[in-house]
């Protein structure tokens, strides 16, 4: 099944360093996967863990050292404009926060329409008709009346899905979301969450999907990616990685989540402190100050993310659990 | 109409049962916001709930369903267009200046975005101590003393945080010090408004066990809103479902997750996300249909726009609050597992 002309995305010793009062950080610091297309690669990791810059960095919104192969073309050699159309065309991206993704000041036509025009070329009018199918396909009822809304007359989880039928304008290969459900209560994120699964299996999308939460990306991710400090320190498909958790943290990460099934007032088994400052980083394992497990040799020496051949499951540690 | 006929018969009953009398009970709460065009919006429409000494009561529900207007009304800002507060039988909405002032140090309030509590051009050791300072009755040296106490409960370390501005704080950090801020006159009642849903997880928990904590070596009684079952179910004991301004069913939290009886609850635990590959995707079929609008709720049950149970009762008479089980409230006319010896309708 796997193979070259399956993969989508391939991304290898991708670092950005920034420039910061304190010196030099690497929040992203050699980060390596492959995404196949038309899979979902959920990317997992605490508040600060590197997750956005990456996000950034394979989109070539910063400066990144390594190499990016998207849809079997290096980005490094591309131009400006060559990216731009990428950007615009083959990869859609929804963050967050979709007010600062969406144009306050645009109708929200315009803003589906607009990125339609310039990468395929189309008339308004076939714009608008289009339009209306992403907004219906979207989930949202009545979109005729939407059209002429501006961002702010809608609720929080409709200009989300207004962000996601932007994003889907222009048919991308990928899609790039980036925590987007964080922002919007549980039953919102039930149906983005479903309906991100439906438009993947309609369109043969491949996503990369970023949450703080395993526990969200559980359902729909093919393959979770676990970051730590800017790195990635643990990888394998969903099923994979659920039956057997070998990095510490994601374990961690993972109990942490409080859980319906759990009986009332039960104490979470919570990481202690917080990931370490990006310009003080611990020698050896990043995340050894907080390991529970950690020995003398993961305050001196730092793990390799060694892979777990058959299984095709990486992870970074000394001592696995 | 509102809810003040239907409510009457309800409340004798509980009071019955209810012999030690709750710390704060709020009835008939109604809050409403001018729009434009004369319109007027619906936030909170006949609230009645009780909250007793030492317990910690889950309010859930969708955003925008008038969590954070409740919570603001027992605060008194604003207060509630009409209904009362009660905190150990005094009516805070008749009170007015010094006397308000003293009993709102009683209870404190702690927000969703944690900066928000927090004064960002002044040192956070001060932002917590602000409250001391409005009620007055200590000198400097006391304040400080027990500003540091409160921030060393809270996990944070007076001698590196106090100096520091807001931002200088991570998510976590500045959500500990709005609880230190918020616990510092020592309240009986601690309101905390989706304290930790802009958290990400591992702080989450670090935060949901610190409030179990305090809660307990305080004494405490708590209002804990949340829009995730999840959450809420790790902290209190008992919850309170709220759909567009009122409330569609109260329980203990045994009974509630066990044998949920409104279908919104139910369809708000089928939303909640599984930490496992292998639960299929939360299904949104559940809930069809828009949200209904504040401005404009549906007549009869609000919840029958979008419920899978609904009948034509459903649009024309609104079900009360009514006991279907021990300490468990319902307002639907069609609950779900409704045991036979518990009457009602059974329609489906
Ligand atoms: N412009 C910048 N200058 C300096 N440091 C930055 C800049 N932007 C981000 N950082 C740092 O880079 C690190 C990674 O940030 P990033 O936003 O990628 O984290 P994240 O995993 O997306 O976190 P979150 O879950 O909070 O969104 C953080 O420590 C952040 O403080
Ligand atoms: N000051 C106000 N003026 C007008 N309308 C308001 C005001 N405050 C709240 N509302 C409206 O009242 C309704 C209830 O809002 P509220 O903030 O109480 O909801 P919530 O349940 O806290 O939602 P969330 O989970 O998003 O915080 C909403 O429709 C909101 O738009
Ligand atoms: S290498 Fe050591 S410190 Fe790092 S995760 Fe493994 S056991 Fe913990
Ligand atoms: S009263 Fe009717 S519409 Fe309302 S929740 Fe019950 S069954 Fe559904
Ligand atoms: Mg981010
Ligand atoms: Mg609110």
């Amino acid at each position: 099944m796997t193979g070259p002309d399956q993969d989508l995305l391939v991304v290898g010793g991708l670092t950005v360093q920034l420039q910061t009062e304190q010196g030099p950080i690497r929040p992203v610091d050699s980060v390596s996967f492959t995404l196949e297309k038309g899979k979902t690669l959920a990317i997992v990791g605490e508040s600060g863990s590197g997750k956005s810059m990456l996000c950034r960095a394979i989109l070539g919104l910063v400066p990144a050292r390594g190499n990016i192969r998207f849809d079997g073309r290096d980005t490094g050699k591309l131009t400006g404009r060559e990216m731009n159309r990428i950007r615009g065309r083959d990869i859609g991206v929804v963050l967050q926060d979709p007010l600062s993704s969406l144009n306050p000041v645009m109708t929200i036509s315009d803003q589906i329409i607009e990125p339609m025009r310039i990468h395929l070329g189309i008339t308004r009018r076939e714009g608008v008709e289009r339009a209306l199918y992403l907004l219906c396909s979207v989930g949202i009822p009545r979109p005729e009346e939407r059209l002429g809304c501006y961002p702010h007359q809608l609720s929080g989880g409709m200009r989300q899905r207004v962000a996601i039928a932007i994003a889907l304008a222009c048919e991308p290969k990928l899609l790039i979301a980036d925590e987007p459900t964080t922002a919007l209560d549980v039953t919102v994120q039930a149906e983005i969450l479903t309906l991100l699964a439906r438009l993947q299996m309609e369109r043969k999308m491949a996503i990369i999907l970023v949450s703080h939460d395993l526990g969200v990306v559980a359902g729909c991710a093919n393959n979770i990616a676990v970051m730590y400090a800017g790195r990635i320190v643990e990888q394998a498909p969903a099923a994979e990685l659920f039956r057997r958790m070998r990095m510490p943290y994601t374990r961690a990460l993972f109990d942490a989540i409080p859980r319906i099934e759990d009986p009332p007032q039960r104490r979470l088994p919570n990481i202690p402190d917080l990931p370490p400052n990006f310009a003080a980083l611990p020698p050896g394992c990043r995340f050894a100050p907080r390991c529970p497990r950690a020995g003398e040799r993961c305050r001196t020496e730092e793990p390799a993310l060694v892979c777990d051949e058959d299984r095709n499951h990486r992870y970074a540690c000394w001592f696995p659990v | 109409m509102g809810g003040v006929g239907g409510g009457c018969l309800g409340r004798t009953m509980k009071e019955e049962k209810n012999f030690n009398n709750p710390l704060l009970r709020i009835e008939d709460l109604v809050v409403e916001f001018p729009a434009s065009q004369g319109r007027t919006v619906h936030a909170v429409s006949g609230v009645s709930l009780d909250i007793r000494q030492n317990e910690t009561l889950g309010l859930v529900g969708e955003s925008g369903c008038g969590k954070s207007s409740l919570a603001r009304a027992i605060m008194q800002i604003p207060p509630p267009t009409s209904g009362k507060v009660l905190i150990e039988g005094v009516d805070l909405t008749q009170l007015h200046g010094r006397k308000l002032k003293e009993v709102r140090g009683r209870f404190q309030m702690i927000f969703q975005d944690p900066a928000s509590s927090l004064n960002p051009s002044r040192a956070v050791g001060e932002s917590i101590a602000a409250p001391l300072l409005s009620l007055g009755g200590m000198n400097k040296a006391e304040r400080r003393l027990r500003t540091r106490e409160m921030m060393t409960a809270v996990g944070l370390n007076p001698e590196l945080h106090y100096g520091r501005r807001a931002h200088q704080l991570s998510g976590g950090q500045c959500q500990r010090a709005g609880i230190a801020r918020a616990l510092i006159t020592r309240p009986q009642l601690l309101v905390c408004d989706e304290p930790v849903s802009s958290l990400d997880v591992s702080v989450q928990a670090q935060i949901l066990n610190l409030l179990r904590d305090i809660k307990e070596s305080y004494g405490l009684a708590m209002l804990f809103i949340a829009h995730d079952l999840a959450v809420v179910k790790n902290i209190c004991d008992r919850v309170a479902v709220m759909y567009l301004g009122r409330i569609c069913e109260v329980a203990p939290c045994e009974s509630l997750y066990a044998t949920p009886a409104h279908p919104y609850t139910r369809a708000l635990l089928d939303a909640v996300p599984r930490p496992d590959p292998g639960y299929p995707a939360p299904d949104s079929g559940m809930l069809p249909g828009e949200r209904p609008s504040p401005l404009d709720p549906p007549r009869g049950c609000r919840f029958r726009t979008r419920c899978p149970r609904a009948a034509d009762i459903c649009s024309e008479i609104r079900a009360e609050l009514r006991d279907i089980a021990p300490n468990h409230e319902v307002a639907c006319h069609f609950p779900l597992d409704v045991r036979p010896e518990n009457g009602g309708f059974d329609g489906r």
